[in-house]
Formats: structure tokens, C-alpha cells, sequence
């Protein structure tokens, strides 16, 4: 599904300074019509920075944001018909829910009768409908959120920017409105940029992952690229990658690098460039397995273990002193020896130093 | 006209939207310059004519002198002046600050039947303008033979600073946290030391802006001082008043030191305030309870 | 000497089951605490306010109860000065509030030398209306700097008067009122979520209806509330409308009035009527600006919701 009004959205080498310090450095990016994209990162990584420079609620300090042959980056935010969803959710106190829906068709002048229309479907889409002559103050955390939603997607905007809209909620509520933002953007096919610092939400939502740190792209991929086969040791680590081993290189064969030495050695796959010297084996704690036998087999002492149904959570220590984690359904106590094991294919090798060479694998 | 606010103001690529911005924001310090060129010269005039040998009707002095300042200073009597204005303030400071923060401590904590009724009680004085309660409370002052003396003087200074103190003592105190009590006493502290060791370090900066607050006000103070002070009990204010009113006794330059030295003691606690509070806080800070 | 006495007066000290009680209704020791201050408003507000009602009700010259307030609404001259003060107070306030919106929304954000701008601000506040009185005596007088300026300019062929008149006491509400309006206003905008203005041009809200449209309506209650002080202020006009009025005729205002009867006249009953008169005429302008506040408020809020 695309949007017949453009057919890409492009950020070129957008840069925002605040004082001497760089925000968001030298950005390229094209989204397609109809995609939902996501800007995944820690707090402070430039995410957000990138969303309003979009919006036109901050000044770029460099480069330029297009819609197809059309630049916008010179436009205030009035003019740039981008539908945002504020984290606060940014309501207006002292209108009604439907007020609130239909002040950008008021701003548009869309004549009466169509707005109050457009105002219904969208509310409707929502599932507002006994709200509609409600006040903000009288909603939940969750109606508002929708609220701000129908609001943002009434005036039928090119591009719709959301900013953590869920960070707000509770963690019920959150997989809810996760649903919700997925089927509204599989049946209206509004072209989406989602910011979130929660992996999990931009999985779960995004057509394509772009991961930021310190104001850089770490990479650009789909969820299952990201998640799979993450660009650097930073990603791998936001994706879930909890047991991130520094250990010497001790073998390599084109992609198959041994890397360890003494009471550990692990097989895996080299993500990057690998100098030879130092490296990082990641490891994701569902992949390692308590097992005598099986591929790179290690030991380690059990510390801490956490209850969690079916499984157990477990923190182990290496007898180098580092901390493993992994999962598991044996019945484990601090103070036992844990044999554990990990398939060679699920082991990823970075190097050491920093993030590496990064990934400039922009789309 | 609000484009560079709503970017921050560090517009570079917005050069567009600057423009129109523009007559906007001329008007706006236009306007803020003209009312201090205005300011600045009602301000002068006083202080170059407190200098002034002779100065009619031209743009400057004939020539500048400093004998108005000790002439002054002997025939407005100003030490006394300024030991009642000193005396007053201080004494309305404490004890409004001993009653009112008591008083906004139970306000900001409690909920009991008639707390809106107490409220109000706080709150009229601030609305109702202090000449309007000052003729019946300098009448009744009168009456039992307090007006005219300092004390008199005090209490009717009271009766907005104790009410300010408690409008801005109360939101300072609901903003500390109540688990803060709550913990100190499961760490074993009594009642008495709840409130010395934790409470009030952590009161302290409210109280010394409220106090400082109540200060300025006081020494500022005219329509209660006035209706209520008799001649040994006048603060600066008010045998300010007194002389421009029966003006043509005293030479004008006279008149004018003496406004200059009550400029210049507003101006000290003006800074020393400052340092301790907001600006805005000087104007009132018990919108919250207005409008609620 | 002048804190009130500490007697509790909180009921409920003898039996345990009373204090029980009345402790789950919020009553216990902890309200003493209260007391002091309680008692001293009632002594020194409310009961000089009420011996003041008691007294403009005894004439000092009999004529039944109503006397003092048959005087006042019959003789032009005292009943002029309700009209006066309005006529300077409304518009000085309105004048005061109307300005300072533009300027406090400008002026919105944080900008470089913002503390000092706001520091100066207070001068005039600190001032007081005696000094302002004083000031604007030489300032604006025949042969103050001002009246130099405009001549010299050719703007004026002969000084403008404007002290010893009604724009010599406007100009003290204005230079007193000012930044009393301003910083309280200040104050309102600082207090609205910045973020709303943001969702309003994203939904394609030019500065204009911003203002209009968010700014203003959330805004209004500050304003009804700095109208209603500036107001307060207005009526303490007593010095500058001495000094740099005209205080027997242009701007006799109402406090002129109350207070030549009470300590003039020495005509107490008189002074404490007109005082009477005068916190009405305050609790009416209160009440009709929070009455408007209101309907305004519902207006912009309602709409066809």
C-alpha cells in the first residue's frame, strides 16, 4: 500500500547541533510511501532530534529533508502537513475530544460538514466513540493516547511521526496500543517514523530498523536483519545480545572465527572486519543451552537464579570472572556447576574496540 | 511572531519566517524600551534634582552639591525614621513568619471540615485592597489606643504579611515529599525532631523567601503604615508622603534626597531579595489557590 | 505580644472515643498548629472589617442606619468619586494586562539577558506608588525632561500638562501596574505546556491561531486573575492620586473620599461606610470578571462539541 501524494521521503546528511554538541550527525535516509520505520536507540541518541527536525519543531544545523523533488526542511511546522503523536500526547485541555480531533481540519478550513465526517471516521477508527464529547482530563492514559492518534491521522498527512507514544503507559496498556498502531497502519497505510527506545516495540511495529548511538546510524535493516544480524557489538547488545565475551582471536577461517583461549573457546560467525587481536563473542541467552555435550561447551558457576515460570533466568560467572546469562528449564541453585553449550551458528564476533568500523549499510 | 520561539531561537535555515516576524518584534521591545526610558527618567530626575544646587527649568543643574543629604538626614530626622522603618519590618517578619508557617504547614498536609472557609480567610486580604480594611482597622486601633504607637503600626502591617507568608509557604510545603516524615519517623525520630532535624533544613529556603518577601513589602508598605502611625511611629514611607504632600515647607531638593535614600534601602533589599527569589515571586504566588 | 494567645479551641480532649472520632474527620492536635494564625486574622481582618460594617450602620450624626450611605449616593461629589475610580482603575488595568500579553508571549522561552529584563521589572513594583508620585512630578512636570524632549522635537508647541491631572495618576498605575501585570502573566505562560503549541503547528496552526486558539483560551483564566489584582492595585491610588492628581476634583477617587471622612472629618462612621462601599464595588468588578472568565471559557471550550 502507498500513498499516491509522494513517493520517498529523504533525509540528506541532516545534522542538528545544540551549542558545540552534535545531536544527530550527517543523516541519510529514504523512506518509501507506506512504510513504517523506526528510530531505535538510548536515550540522548539522536532520535528524537531526528523526529522534529522532520516535524519542523527544530532548526536543521545541516543538509536537507525532501519530500520526492519537494524541500521542506525550510518550511514551518504548520506547512509541512506532518501528523505527530507527542509523547505527553500535547492535548488540548480545554477542547473536547472531538475538538481536539477536528483543529487541524479547522485549520485546513475543510468545509463543516466533511470535517465533522472525517472527525466521526477517525474516531471511529480509534474506538472513541462514546468519548467524542469528552475532555482530556476526563480520559484514561490509553483513550488519550488515541486521541492524539485520531487527531494526528485526520488531516490525512503524507507522513505520520510518532515520539515513545507509548512510553507513558503501562505494560498492558502498551501491548494493546502496539496492536492498535499496527492494525491502523495496515489499514490506512499512512507512511510512519516511530521513535522508541524499546527494541521490542520497533520490532514488533517496523517495516525497517534504524538504529542510532551518540547521534550516528549503527545500521538499517529490516526487524529480522537487525535482529539476526546486527551490524556492530552496540546493536547486537540493544538486540537482545546480553553475554557480550571479550576474548582473544585465536583462529580464523573467512567467516569462521575461533575466538578464546584457557577454559573457554567459542566458534563464530566474524560480523565485521576483524583485526586480528581482541574480539567480542555475542551471545544471546535463550541460545545457550545446559548441556554436556554439544558445540562450544564451557562451564560456568551459578550466582543468581530468577523464577520465571517455565523457565529459570540464571547468572553464571566464567572462571575468568565475567558474568554469562542464560535461560533454562533445569532446576538450577547458586553454588551448582552448569555445563552449557551454544550452536557455532548463533555466536556473532565483533571486535573489540568500540563499536567498530560502522555500519554505513544506509538504505 | 512566536516561530522562533516555538524552534528554540536558534533559527538558521528559518531566515523565511524571521522576517515576518520582525515588525512583531519590534513593537514588542519597542515597547519595553519606552517604558524604561520613562522609568529610568522619572528615576533620575529625582536623583539629579536631590544633587541640585539650583535646578529650574533647564535640562541640567546649575551645579551639583551633596549638602541636601546631610540636610536631610538632620531635618527629616532620618535616623529615627530609619530605625522605626528597620524595627517595623523586622518585627512584622518574625512573627508573621512564627504564625503563618505553622499555619501553611497544616494547610499544605491536612484535609478538615472548613479548610476552604480558612482559605478564604488567607485569601481576602490579598483581594481586597488595604485601604479598604485599613480605615475600620485604624479606626478600632484608634479606639483602643494602639494606632499612633508602634505597635500599632505592626500589628495593621500584619494583617497582609501573615496571609503572604501562608499563601507562599503552603505550596512550598506540598511540594516536599510527606514519605520524607514518614521516614524519618521510622528511622526513630519524635515529633520535635521530625521538625528540627528534617522539616525545617528543608523548609529554610521558603522561609527565608517568604521572609525576605514580607521585608520588601513592608518597608514598601504605605496605605496601613499610613492610616495607622502616628508622628514617632512613621516608617520612611510615609514621612516621604508627608513631605511632598505639604511640599513647598522643604526645598524640593530636600524632599528628593530623601527619596533617593528610600530608593536606595528598596534597592539594597531589592538585590538581597533577588538573590534568594524568583521575580515573579515578588508579584504573588498564590495563583494555584485563586483560581482553584 | 501579637501572636494571638495559643488557647485550643479544638474540641475533643477528654474522651478517647471522641478524639477517635473526630481524628478520622481530620480533627486532632496537629490543628492547633493553625490556631495562631486563625485567630489572628479573625481579630485583626475580620473582626475590624465587621466592627467597621456595625459602625457605618450608627451615624455619627443619627438619621437612621442607613444614613451615612443615603449621604454618600446623594452628594454628587462623594458619589462621583465610584466613577472616577472606575474610570481610572478599569482602564489602567485593562491598559496593563491587554500590553504586557504581547510581551510576555513574546518573551516566552529562555533568551540571553531574560533574568536582568525581568529584574528591572521589579524596580517599579519595589518603588511604590510615593516614590512614583515623586518621580513623576519632575518627569513629566512643565519643566521636566519629557515636556523638554517634545518641544525641543517640535512635537509639542507649548509643555503638555500631565501631572496634577488624571494622566498623571494614570501614568503612576501604569509604571507600578506594568510589571506587576507582566510578571504575573509571565508566569500564566511559563505554566502552559509548550508542547501544545507544537501539536498545533503540526496540525497547521499559524502562530496567529496558535495564539488564538490555544495560547489565549488556556491563558484566560491567568488574565481574568491579573485583571482582578491590577484592579486591586488601582484602588490604591490614595498617594499618587494626592500627589500627582488633582485629589479634590479629577481624581477624587473613593479611598480620597473615605479616608477625608474618617481622619479629616474625623467622621468614623463615614469612613468605615465608604470603606463598605468600596469592598463591595471591589467584590463586584471580582465577581463580574470571574463570571465573564467563565462564559468565556465555557465558549471556547464548548463550541459544537
Amino acid at each position: 500500500m502507498s500513498d499516491p501524494r509522494f513517493s520517498t521521503l529523504r533525509f540528506e546528511g541532516v545534522t542538528r547541533r545544540f551549542g558545540g554538541q552534535t545531536a544527530l550527525a550527517d543523516l541519510d535516509l529514504s523512506i518509501h510511501a507506506g512504510e513504517f520505520i523506526a528510530l531505535l536507540g538510548a536515550s540522548g541518541c539522536g532520535k528524537s532530534t531526528a523526529l522534529n527536525c522532520l516535524a519542523g519543531l527544530l532548526p536543521l544545523s545541516g543538509g536537507s529533508i525532501w519530500l520526492d523533488e519537494r524541500r521542506i526542511d525550510g518550511l514551518p511546522p504548520e506547512r509541512r502537513d506532518i501528523g505527530m503523536v507527542f509523547q505527553n500526547y500535547a492535548l488540548f485541555p480545554h477542547m473536547s475530544v472531538r475538538r481536539n480531533v477536528g483543529f487541524g481540519l479547522q485549520m485546513r478550513k475543510v468545509p463543516k460538514k466533511e470535517a465533522a465526517h472525517r472527525v466521526d471516521e477517525a474516531i471511529r477508527l480509534v474506538q472513541l466513540e462514546e468519548h467524542v464529547a469528552k475532555f482530556p482530563a476526563q480520559l484514561s492514559g490509553g483513550q488519550q493516547q488515541r486521541v492524539a492518534i485520531a487527531r494526528a491521522i485526520v488531516i490525512r498527512p503524507p507522513v505520520v511521526v510518532m515520539d515513545e507514544p507509548l512510553s507513558n503507559l503501562d505494560a498492558k496498556l502498551r501491548l494493546e496500543m502496539r496492536m492498535e498502531i499496527r492494525r491502523l497502519h495496515q489499514a490506512l497505510g499512512l507512511t510512519t517514523v516511530y521513535v522508541t527506545h524499546d527494541q521490542e516495540e520497533a520490532l514488533s511495529l517496523a517495516d525497517r530498523l534504524v538504529v542510532l548511538r551518540d547521534g550516528r546510524v549503527q545500521q538499517v535493516g529490516t526487524p529480522e536483519d537487525v535482529y539476526c544480524q546486527p551490524a556492530n557489538r552496540y546493536v547486537a547488545g540493544f538486540m537482545g545480545y546480553r553475554n557480550l565475551i571479550e576474548l582473544p582471536v585465536s583462529r580464523r577461517d573467512g567467516e569462521r572465527v575461533t575466538v578464546g583461549g584457557g577454559s573457554i573457546q567459542l566458534e563464530g560467525t566474524a560480523r565485521d572486519d576483524l583485526p586480528s587481536g581482541r574480539a567480542v563473542a555475542a551471545i544471546r541467552p535463550e541460545d545457550l543451552v545446559v548441556s554436556e555435550t554439544g558445540e562450544n561447551r564451557f562451564d560456568v558457576v551459578v550466582e543468581v537464579v530468577e523464577y520465571h515460570g517455565r523457565e529459570q533466568s540464571v547468572q553464571g560467572r566464567l572462571p575468568s570472572g565475567e558474568p554469562v546469562y542464560f535461560r533454562t528449564e533445569a532446576r538450577l541453585a547458586p553454588g551448582d556447576r552448569a555445563p552449557l553449550a551454544v550452536a557455532a551458528g548463533r555466536v556473532l564476533i565483533y571486535p573489540a574496540d568500540g563499536a567498530g568500523a560502522l555500519a554505513e549499510a544506509a538504505a | 511572531m512566536a516561530a522562533d520561539a516555538l524552534t528554540g531561537g536558534h533559527d538558521q535555515t528559518g531566515s523565511r519566517h524571521r522576517l515576518i516576524a520582525k515588525p512583531g518584534t519590534w513593537l514588542v521591545w519597542g515597547g519595553v524600551v519606552l517604558f524604561f526610558i520613562c522609568l529610568a527618567g522619572v528615576i533620575f530626575s529625582v536623583a539629579v534634582d536631590s544633587f541640585a544646587t539650583r535646578w529650574f527649568g533647564s535640562w541640567w543643574p546649575q551645579g551639583l552639591t551633596t549638602h541636601w543629604y546631610s540636610d536631610a538626614w538632620s531635618s527629616f530626622n532620618l535616623s529615627q525614621l530609619m530605625t522605626v522603618t528597620g524595627e517595623v519590618a523586622l518585627v512584622v517578619v518574625v512573627v508573621s513568619v512564627l504564625i503563618g508557617v505553622p499555619a501553611s504547614y497544616v494547610l499544605a498536609r491536612r484535609q478538615f471540615p472548613g479548610k476552604k472557609l480558612v482559605m478564604l480567610l488567607f485569601l481576602l486580604p490579598v483581594l481586597i485592597p488595604p485601604i479598604t480594611y485599613g480605615i475600620p482597622l485604624a479606626t478600632l486601633l484608634y479606639k483602643v489606643h494602639l494606632a499612633g504607637r508602634l505597635s500599632g503600626v505592626i500589628l495593621a502591617n500584619l494583617v497582609p504579611s501573615v496571609p503572604f507568608v501562608v499563601l507562599t509557604m503552603t505550596p512550598f510545603i506540598e511540594q516536599v515529599d510527606p514519605k520524607i516524615e514518614a521516614a524519618a519517623r521510622m528511622c526513630g525520630a519524635r515529633t520535635t525532631s521530625v521538625f528540627t532535624r528534617v522539616l525545617a533544613p528543608l523548609l529554610v529556603p521558603g522561609v527565608l523567601a517568604a521572609g525576605i518577601l514580607v521585608l520588601v513589602r513592608t518597608v514598601g508598605m504605605f496605605d496601613l503604615t499610613f492610616l495607622t502611625a502616628g508622628p514617632s511611629s512613621q516608617t520612611l514611607v510615609v514621612a516621604l508622603y508627608y513631605s511632598v504632600f505639604s511640599a513647598g515647607i522643604r526645598a524640593q531638593q530636600s524632599i528628593d534626597s530623601m527619596a533617593v535614600i528610600y530608593t536606595a534601602s528598596m534597592m539594597v533589599l531589592l538585590i538581597i531579595a533577588l538573590r534568594f527569589v524568583n521575580p515573579t515571586q515578588l508579584v504573588t504566588r498564590m495563583k494555584e489557590e485563586v483560581a482553584g | 505580644m501579637t501572636t494571638a494567645p495559643s488557647v485550643t479551641v479544638l474540641p475533643g480532649r477528654g474522651k478517647a472515643s471522641l478524639r477517635h472520632r473526630l481524628a478520622e474527620r481530620g480533627i486532632d492536635r496537629s490543628l492547633a498548629l493553625l490556631a495562631p494564625g486563625v485567630l489572628f486574622m479573625l481579630l485583626l481582618f475580620l473582626y475590624p472589617f465587621l466592627y467597621g460594617l456595625q459602625l457605618s450602620f450608627s451615624p455619627q450624626h443619627g438619621g437612621g442606619a442607613l444614613a451615612n450611605y443615603r449621604t454618600f449616593f446623594s452628594d454628587p461629589y462623594l458619589r462621583g468619586s465610584i466613577g472616577i475610580t472606575l474610570w481610572l482603575g478599569i482602564p489602567a488595568a485593562l491598559f496593563n494586562v491587554v500590553v504586557s500579553v504581547p510581551i510576555a508571549y513574546k518573551m516566552r522561552g529562555r533568551f540571553r539577558g531574560k533574568r536582568l529584563l525581568t529584574t528591572l521589572l521589579v524596580v517599579p513594583i519595589t518603588l511604590g506608588t510615593v516614590l512614583t508620585a515623586e518621580g513623576l512630578l519632575e518627569f513629566l512636570g512643565q519643566a521636566g525632561w519629557l515636556n523638554k524632549i517634545l518641544v525641543d522635537l517640535h512635537l509639542v508647541s507649548q509643555p503638555v500638562r500631565l501631572v496634577h491631572n488624571y494622566w498623571g495618576v494614570f501614568f503612576s498605575l501604569v509604571i507600578t501596574g506594568f510589571p506587576f501585570a507582566f510578571l504575573l502573566i509571565s508566569s500564566y505562560l511559563s505554566g502552559i505546556d509548550p508542547s501544545l503549541e507544537r501539536a498545533a503547528a503540526t496540525l497547521g496552526a499559524g502562530w496567529w491561531h496558535r495564539f488564538r486558539h490555544i495560547t489565549l483560551p488556556l491563558l484566560s483564566p491567568g488574565l481574568a486573575m491579573t485583571f482582578c489584582l491590577s484592579f486591586v492595585l488601582a484602588f490604591s491610588v490614595f498617594p499618587s492620586a494626592q500627589l500627582v492628581g488633582d485629589p479634590s476634583g479629577a481624581t477624587h477617587v473613593i479611598s480620597i473620599a473615605a479616608y477625608h471622612a474618617a481622619f479629616e472629618q474625623y467622621d468614623y462612621s463615614m469612613g468605615s461606610a465608604i470603606s463598605m462601599i468600596m469592598a463591595a464595588i471591589m467584590l463586584v468588578i471580582i465577581g463580574v470578571v470571574l463570571f465573564w472568565r467563565s462564559r468565556m471559557y465555557r465558549g471556547s471550550t464548548g463550541g459544537k462539541g
